[in-house]
Order: C-alpha cells, then structure tokens, then sequence
C-alpha cells in the first residue's frame, strides 16, 4: 500500500534523495537537525540536574509538562500543516476561543461534558472554516490565518466580555492536573501520547503522510503525483482547529478560569517550537520526534532559567537566540556542504558538520 | 531501505524519549529533599511576583520590599512575567514551589487562574502572601490592602467632581477588563456617582490593557467619540500618564480634567504644565515593605492570618490583620502642584 505512494516523493527531490543514500545507516538517523535537538535537550536537562537548585525533584517534571502540555498538544498538527509549506496562526485564538465556548457552556446551565465536546465542535468548524479559505477559496493560509487569528480572540472576547466563568466540575479541573498513579506526570500526557502516536504514524506511515511531504516538496509534482492536495490541507487545518480546541478545553480546567484573552500569543510559542524542531517553513521537511524534542527543550530551559532567578526578558533573548542560531546554522551548514562538494566530490566530510 | 530508515528513527526517538523519562524518575527519587527545606520556621526568602515586570509601580514596592527584607536579614527575589497574561505567573508560582522559599508575596492578575498554583505552594510550607491585586480568600494567607476599594473609590469621585464642578460627562480609562482592583474600584465609583453626584454621568469605561500606546490611543478614541466629555478618571499608573500625555499635546488640554492613581515620577511633568491638578495614590514602596515584614511575620509564627493578630512592620509602625486575612495600608494620598516635589518614586 505505501509502496505505491513513494514515487510521489522522489521527482520532486530527486537529488536529496539520493544523497541520503550515499550515507550508512547511523549517520543518516544520528547525523541530522533533529538529533542535534535531542542531543541538546539531553545535554540541558543533564546540566540543569547537575547545577541548578531544585530542578532534580519529581514535581519538576510535573509542572514542566503541564506548562507545555497545550504547546506540545498544538506542535502534532502544526508540523503537519507546516511540512505542506502552510501555516496556521489562529491556533492561539482557538485555545482562547474554545475555552470562553466551554465557559459560556457551563455558565448557561449545560453540562461540563456537553459544553467541552460544543468547543471541540467550534474548534473542528472554525479550522475546517480556514481550511475552506486555503483550498477552496485559495488564498494564502498567512492571511487567511492572521484574519482568524483576529476573528477568533474578537469572538472569544466579545462571547464573555469581561466576566471570567470559574465554576467548573471540581471532578474535571482536578482530573486536568492528577498525576498518573506513582508518578509525577500528569494525566494530560495520555490524550498527548495517543494523539502522538496517531500523528506520527499517520505521517510517516500512511499514504496520506507520504503525500504531507509531497506537497511541501513540490504541489505540481504532487498534483500530478495524485496527491488529494486540497483535501489533505483541508483535514489537516481541521485537526489544527480540533487540537486546538482539546488544549484549550485542558487550558480552561487547568487554570480553573475561562477569559477570553486565554492563551494569547501561544501560536508563536507552537511555530517556535516546530521550526527548532528542524521544519522548514517552506515545507517538504521535518520530524515530529524533532518537533516534540523541540517542545522539551524550551520548557527545559525557561523552567531551569526560572528556577535559577533569571528575568522573563532573559529567557525570552536566549530562546530566540536558540531558534535563530538554529535555523542560520541550518542553512549555513547546507550551504557549506553545497560548497565542499562542489569542491571536492560526495560524501566522505560531508555529514560531519551536521552534528554541531 | 526506506522503511528501515523511518523505523530506526521512529525507534531512536522512542529510545531517547524512554531514556529521558526514566532518567527523570530516576533522578528525582533520590535526591527528593530539595523541596522540604524550604518552608522551615526560619526560612527568611521571600519572593516578589508582580504582576509583570518593567512596571514603575512594581518596581517601586519592590524596592519597599527588598529594604525591609533586607532589614530582617533575610534573601530577596523578583521574578515576574514580561506580561500580564490570566495564568502567565503560574509557572513562576510552580518555580517558587519548587525553590522552596519562605514566602511568596503575591500581585495576581486573575483571582481565580492561579489559585491551585498557590495552594500548592502554600501546602509545600511556603507562605503566601498577595498584596494591591488579591486573589480568591482561599488561595492565601494574607492580603496587604493598599487602601479600601471605598477610600479609593471616594478620593477619585471627589477630585474629579472637584475638578469638573460636579456636573458633565465622565469616563474612565481601566487596565485590563479582568483586573480585579480595577473592576471593584469602577463599580464603587458608580454607586458613589449615583448617590452622591446625580449631575455627573460615567458614560465610557475603555481598557489600557496597562499598556502606554493602547492607553493613549483609547484615551484619543473616547475624547472623539464623547465630545461632551468634561473628565477622565484613570485607576492606574500607567492609564493614566497616557492619558495625561494624550491631552497634554491636544486642543483637550486644560478642558478636560484628569486625575485618577498616578505616581509623582511620571506625573511631575503634567502636574507641572497644568494638564493635571490633583491624583491619588498609595506609596507603593510602603505596601511592599509592609508586605515583606506580614512574610516575615507569617514565617516566624508571629500571625497566622487570624483577625486580631498583631505584628510590627518596621518604620511603618504596628499592623493589626483584619476580617478576611486583609492587613490595611491606610488612607490614600493626594499629590498636587504644592507636594509632589516631596516624592520621588
């Protein structure tokens, strides 16, 4: 079944491809963007442990994933967005959106369940309203999605005004931080991991995932490839929408407290993170396990920074400084490596800069 | 060969992720003593969490609160978001927990979104205390009130029903709509205007969001929307010193008055070029001084949030905790063209 598909990939890329193979095995899984991540979130994590107070405690872990829990939720989507050379920016207003639905809901009599499951609607209908805009109307998703961006936190907003709806089911908002039995990783992590698991074998082991790079690589090539384009960006926007909603129904019980500036500017925070995960904002590259290791590793570092009494502005500089050392390393290292074998023929030095 | 390429990564990932959270568990089992240090009877750190940082207003009573921890001899912290977003202090919150100080001292910016954070901490052994913005009752030990919500509500109706000649059309320009002194404070000056000034109407309530450029302009948007408008009152420091610059380069200057709760610093000027006669405020290097020494007291023992307890706060005298857990500051101040040379803050 998937042998059918790979053809899609290949007229596209037709050199990249090849030059993966000249490598050995390890070199291609070790010697790459997103392994450098890992490398570096093991190394933070390691040195944290060692010198910074407090950081070594198993509460540690809990708060740290709680924090990134609505990031790391919104980051499996948006990779897949973003590998098609798309990007969604309202995902942020989403969040804040589906949390004022949720209580709006509760607030006029409706049951928890009920008022959660209505936001996951307005999560679905709202991305499939963008997805419409993209593929159907053809317009592009930067504008599309900076309008809903706007549109989204308007309603949310205007939906409560002023008020902030608090008075959830206790049985739900202390579900929203338990901790799964022994450990200190909260429940959340569970929805996370089946999500994850569904993302990742839908992209890189499904013929639809296939054709999630073939569009990033080349939309004719995956046109004429036969690539449903505009159906998979379609379903792709409305998992953006659907994810969305799910956080920002976790958001609503974690802090106990539905307003309608919830969670603004959080979509910067998720294409941050997927871009230092190793995605290209062209399209046609990225790893969700890059991605995730990403997501860590800026919670890592601003919990760690915390802990050691370091301002907000100063976490802010050295995690920008990360991203963009990241991506101009990234290229500059390609650009070297076009150089170098230009110079001197293929492979041989070529992969080792690549770790660094 | 491709499939076998995808899958080592797939299973690299799932071995590295395996790794991470097992080291974590590892690790964290045995070196847990970390957190029970902290909250001891004798743990003198006391953390400032503002609202967010880079404000005037809190850079002042943090200065009130350092020198008065410094005077018990204990360590000062501030840490604080750069925004003032519901729950972006959770996370700073959680930190403290898990640095184990004495004393959190408090100014939320949601009532509700960061009670669960502070209970946390507060059942960790730290103390709790939230000063000029509180939370729910629940979620601390005790409150340092600037000043009531009706003395600050009375002293703001009056200077401006003074300054209007106790009739026209009002407005007021808030911070953020879910501000919880904000929204206490306007609704006590509407029942004041409605008992007290019939003649005076509020007919706008915009939102600064405590920024100075959205303060300016909503302040320029409801000058153009009300052309009536005979004052603006603005309950907070930044609101209202852009407020102030707005009129003070406009045809509205001296026409429309303005007062509200500023700080002499960044008054002075607009005190000076008659754009303002009179505001209010508190001294907020008192309030956080105030605060530091109810931590310290509430480390030590000495209160323990009861109404009646007692304890002395340094220069600032004896304080005596009220009803709810609430420690009063006192009266608010009135700053004018003759006084504010006397403050520097």
């Amino acid at each position: 079944m998937t042998t059918t598909t790979t053809p899609a990939t290949q007229p596209a890329t037709t050199n990249r491809v090849s030059r993966d193979y000249e490598k050995p095995l390890w070199r291609r899984v070790l010697l790459t963007r997103e392994m450098a991540i890992v490398a570096l979130l093991v190394l933070v994590v390691a040195y944290a442990m060692l010198t910074v107070r407090g950081f070594a405690q198993p509460i540690t872990l809990n708060y740290l994933l709680l924090d990134i829990a609505p990031i790391l939720l919104i980051a499996l989507p948006m990779t897949l967005v973003m590998i098609t050379g798309e990007i969604d920016l309202s995902v942020g207003s989403m969040v804040g959106l589906a949390s004022v639905v949720t209580g709006a809901g509760v607030h006029a009599g409706l049951p928890f369940e009920l008022a959660a499951v209505l936001a996951l609607l307005v999560g679905a209908i709202g991305g499939a309203f963008n997805g419409f805009l993209v593929t159907v109307v053809g317009l592009p998703s930067l504008a599309v999605t900076i309008g809903t961006l706007a549109l989204f936190r308007g309603l949310a907003v205007g939906l409560l005004g002023t008020t902030a709806v608090t008075d959830f089911p206790e049985g739900w908002t202390a579900l929203a931080k338990a901790k799964i039995a022994g450990t200190t990783i909260p429940y959340i992590m569970i929805p996370f991991l089946i999500l994850l698991v569904i993302f990742v074998v839908v992209l890189h082991f499904t013929p639809f995932g296939r054709g999630i790079y073939a569009i990033g690589q080349s939309k004719d090539a995956a046109r004429f490839s036969g690539v449903h384009l505009e159906r998979t960006k379609f379903l792709l926007f409305m998992a953006a929408g659907l994810v969305a909603a799910f956080a920002g129904v976790f958001y609503t019980l974690r802090f106990g407290s539905a307003r309608g500036d919830n969670a603004t500017g959080l979509e910067l925070q998720v294409i941050a993170a997927v871009v230092l995960g190793g995605v290209s904002v062209f399209g046609g590259r990225g790893q969700l396990y890059g991605v995730v290791a990403a997501v860590l590793l800026i919670g890592v570092l601003s919990s760690a920074l915390r802990l050691a009494n370091v301002t907000s502005d100063v976490i802010n500089v050295i995690t920008g400084t990360l991203l963009v050392v990241s991506v101009v390393s990234a290229s500059l290292l390609a650009w070297l490596q076009k150089v170098r074998r230009r110079r001197s023929g293929p492979v041989s030095s070529v992969a080792a800069p690549t770790a660094s | 060969m491709k499939f076998a390429h995808k899958r080592a990564t797939a299973v690299a990932a799932a071995a590295v992720a395996a790794a991470l959270a097992l080291s974590g568990c590892a690790d964290t089992g045995s070196s847990g003593g970390g957190s029970s240090e902290g909250g001891g009877s004798d743990n003198l750190s006391i953390t400032f969490l503002p609202k967010s940082l880079g404000n005037p207003y809190f850079d002042t009573s943090s200065k009130g609160g350092k020198a008065a921890v410094e005077e018990l001899g204990g360590t000062f912290a501030e840490v604080g978001p750069a925004e003032s977003g519901p729950d972006a202090q959770v996370s700073y919150i959680n930190t403290a927990t898990q640095q184990g100080v004495g004393s959190l001292v408090v100014s939320a910016n949601d009532p509700k979104a960061i009670c669960d954070a502070l209970n946390e901490a507060r059942d960790a052994g730290v103390k709790v205390v939230t000063f000029d913005s509180d939370t729910n009752a629940d979620c601390r030990d005790l409150f340092v009130n600037q000043a009531t919500a009706d003395g600050i509500a009375k002293v703001q109706v009056d200077l401006i029903a003074e300054q209007i000649g106790d009739a026209g059309e009002i407005a007021i320009v808030s911070s953020t709509a879910n501000a919880t002194n904000q929204n206490t404070w306007i609704d006590k000056m509407k029942e004041l205007l409605a008992a007290d000034h019939p003649n005076i109407q509020l007919v706008d309530v915009v939102y600064g969001d405590d920024d100075e450029q959205i303060s300016f302009d909503k302040t320029a948007a409801v000058l153009q929307s009300h052309p009536n408008l005979k004052g603006i009152v603005s309950p907070t420091t930044i609101g209202i010193s852009a407020a102030a610059r707005y009129l003070s380069t406009s045809d509205y200057k001296g026409k429309v008055a303005l007062t509200g709760l500023g700080t002499p610093n960044q008054m002075r000027e607009y005190i000076e070029d008659g754009t303002v006669t009179a505001f209010a405020l508190w001294n907020p290097e008192d309030l956080g001084y105030l605060s530091a020494y109810a931590a310290a007291a509430l480390i030590n023992g000495d209160i323990t949030g009861k109404e009646g307890d007692t304890f002395k706060a340094g220069k600032l005298g004896e304080y005596t905790v009220g009803a709810d857990a609430t420690v009063l500051l006192g009266d608010p101040y009135v700053f004018d063209k003759d006084n504010i040379d006397d403050f520097d803050f």
